[in-house]
């Protein structure tokens, strides 16, 4: 079935359409959020580490440091797409599976969580060496310093990076629907790419771009608060 | 309280060694308000970070309150820490708290209960003045304001020392007097020992009791404030006291001012009372020789006076001298400019 126009006017279509959509949707949203959530449960510990273990911080080890920073590197570096496919095996591993919204969940983690481990890194290092220095000389332990002075000091920080973590995470699963991962990302190459379903391609397309704008502005609007208080 | 003992630092750097601190050895007393003063880049703020070990002495001893703290790490050095408060130029309050939670910190640090934070809080909030700012953030204060705040932070928990490092370079002068005076108050109050690092010396003027003055790495110079304000040894203590007291004026002005030949040029320092003693009128009438005032100031050093004055003195050589001898009687210091004969 092409798309006309006058098939607007029609209930069915939309009957039809929002049938497709709304599952698609769930499932991106299903992806993005758990995936996010995983990457900055291995990210932020890997970004906090990064900065305490810098030469001078509070935690100096020039060996985490330098090991930690390549291996990070490393992972960023790998394009989205070969990294999906190189980590077939640890994702059958892992999932029992590689296709479907929950085997795609394995190779964003993977990809997003160096990148949120560099995002807090540099969120962390706004926050001004006399400030922690203050907190050191009131008798601060390394840990105090992390969890009572650089992550609530850098908490607008943090959250603007976790808005533009998301909105990268987004990105990726529409790549990840395109090798069957599901979502509004496979919705968009089955009808709309594969069908000549424009209609589909522009609504997924909105809706992503709906997503992505009510993150940010969601993001911008809590750092402010936060900074202006 | 504090000991000092042949303190040295050097920072190892890419770019080579730099020696901060050698051989510098200081003993701060008890509820002194020890002034430590030097140019940009003499070591003081390195000096001042040794006494807390957030800079770890190259070599040598710091004892506070009986306590080596350079052989202590870790937990017992986080315990001797909640012991010495320390305030800072640029005051580094955490902006995510509001004042109240600022001052409630190190009190949370301490392991401190609920209920004893808030008094304490509610406590040290007035004795800075800062009842009504109690909830509000850093970014809404002013400087002096935001000092105090470190000030009530620094004295959370119940330190016996203060250290300050430039605590007042960032604030205008009437403010800088204000933070001072608070400091003097708390003191007195509490009989806190205060380090107070400085490049100004109107501050050491304004509160110290003791200066020690720190050039290139080395103290140069040490002692209560009235002696190294009278007789400066080093020729750096010298240009600082005069940045405060500007009452040397060139011998050969003198002279031109000096209306006889045959006179000398004496200048008196009074201390104290006996700066308001009538001395040279005293002394006029007791060794009859005349008195020409060329200049003179009064100031204070902390609660006391302090002046000098300029005087030529007439008199045949006898009576000059018996007029030495009556001023030293009378514990005043005199230092000869010139002799016209
Ligand atoms: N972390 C560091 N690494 C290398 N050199 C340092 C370091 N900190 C200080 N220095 C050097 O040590 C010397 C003393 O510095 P310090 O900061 O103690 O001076 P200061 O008297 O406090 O000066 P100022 O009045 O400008 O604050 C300077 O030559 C400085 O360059
Ligand atoms: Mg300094």
């Amino acid at each position: 079935m092409d798309f006309e126009w006058s098939m607007l006017a029609d209930l069915s279509y939309w009957h039809t359409t929002l049938q497709l959509l709304f599952p698609a949707f769930g499932e991106t949203l299903y992806m993005v959020l758990a995936a996010t959530f995983m990457s900055y449960a291995l990210g932020l510990p890997l970004g906090v580490l990064l900065v305490v273990s810098s030469p001078g911080h509070v935690l100096p080890n020039p060996w985490i440091d330098r090991v930690l920073g390549t291996v990070i590197n490393i992972f960023r570096s790998a394009p989205f797409i070969i990294l999906m496919v190189a980590l077939i095996p640890f994702t059958r591993l892992v999932v029992g599976t590689t296709i479907g919204t929950t085997a795609a969940i394995v190779p964003l983690v993977i990809s997003a969580a160096p990148f949120v481990a560099r995002m807090v890194e540099s969120s962390l290092k706004e926050v001004p060496h006399g400030v922690i220095e203050a907190a050191l000389s009131m008798g601060a332990s390394p840990w105090q310093i992390i969890y009572k002075v650089l992550i609530p000091e850098a908490k607008a920080s943090l959250i603007l990076g976790l808005a533009i973590t998301t909105i990268s995470v987004i990105g990726y699963t529409a790549m990840a629907g395109a090798v069957g991962g599901g979502g509004l990302g496979d919705l968009a190459i089955q009808y709309g790419y594969n069908r000549f379903r424009t209609d589909i391609m522009i609504l997924t397309v909105a809706i992503l771009v709906l997503l992505v704008q009510g993150i940010q502005s969601l993001g911008t609007i809590l750092a402010r608060k936060m900074v202006e208080h | 309280m504090i000991q000092i003992e042949h303190l040295e630092k050097t920072y190892t750097s890419k770019q080579g060694r730099v020696t901060a601190l050698q051989e510098v050895s200081l003993h701060i007393p008890q509820s002194a308000i020890y002034g430590i003063i030097g140019l940009s880049g003499a070591g003081k703020s390195t000096l001042v970070r040794c006494l807390n070990l957030l800079e770890q002495p190259t070599s040598g001893r710091i004892v506070i309150g009986g306590q080596d703290l350079t052989r202590l790490s870790g937990k017992d050095l986080r315990q001797a820490r909640q012991k010495i408060g320390m305030i800072f130029q640029h005051f580094y309050l955490l902006q995510s708290r509001t004042v109240a939670e600022n001052i409630a910190f190190p009190l949370e640090l301490a392991g401190v209960s609920k209920e004893e934070i808030v008094a304490r809080v509610k406590e040290l909030l007035s004795l800075v003045g800062l009842k009504e700012k109690a909830n509000v953030y850093p970014s809404q204060l002013s400087g002096g304001q935001k000092q105090r705040v470190g000030i009530a932070r620094a004295l959370a928990t119940k330190p016996q020392v203060l250290l300050c490092d430039e605590a007042t370079s960032a604030l205008d002068p009437q403010t800088t007097l204000s933070i001072l005076n608070l400091l003097r108050d708390i003191n007195q109050r509490l009989g806190l020992t205060i380090v107070m690092i400085t490049h100004e010396m109107k501050v050491i003027k304004e509160i110290c009791t003791d200066v020690a003055v720190i050039h290139e790495a080395r103290i140069v110079e040490q002692g209560p404030i009235e002696s190294v304000f009278i007789r400066p040894q080093s020729e750096i203590a010298k240009q600082f006291v005069s940045s405060v007291f500007p009452n040397e004026m060139p011998p050969e002005l003198l002279r031109e001012l000096a209306a006889h030949s045959n006179s000398e040029l004496i200048r008196i320092h009074f201390v104290g009372s006996r700066a308001s003693d009538p001395v040279l009128t005293d002394l006029v009438r007791h060794c009859k020789v005349q008195a020409n005032i060329l200049y003179g100031s009064i100031d204070h050093l902390r609660a006391t006076l302090f002046g000098s004055l300029t005087l030529e003195l007439l008199g045949t050589p006898e009576q000059l001298a018996e007029a030495h001898t009556y001023l030293q009687n009378r514990e005043v210091q005199v230092e000869v400019i010139e002799r016209g004969f």
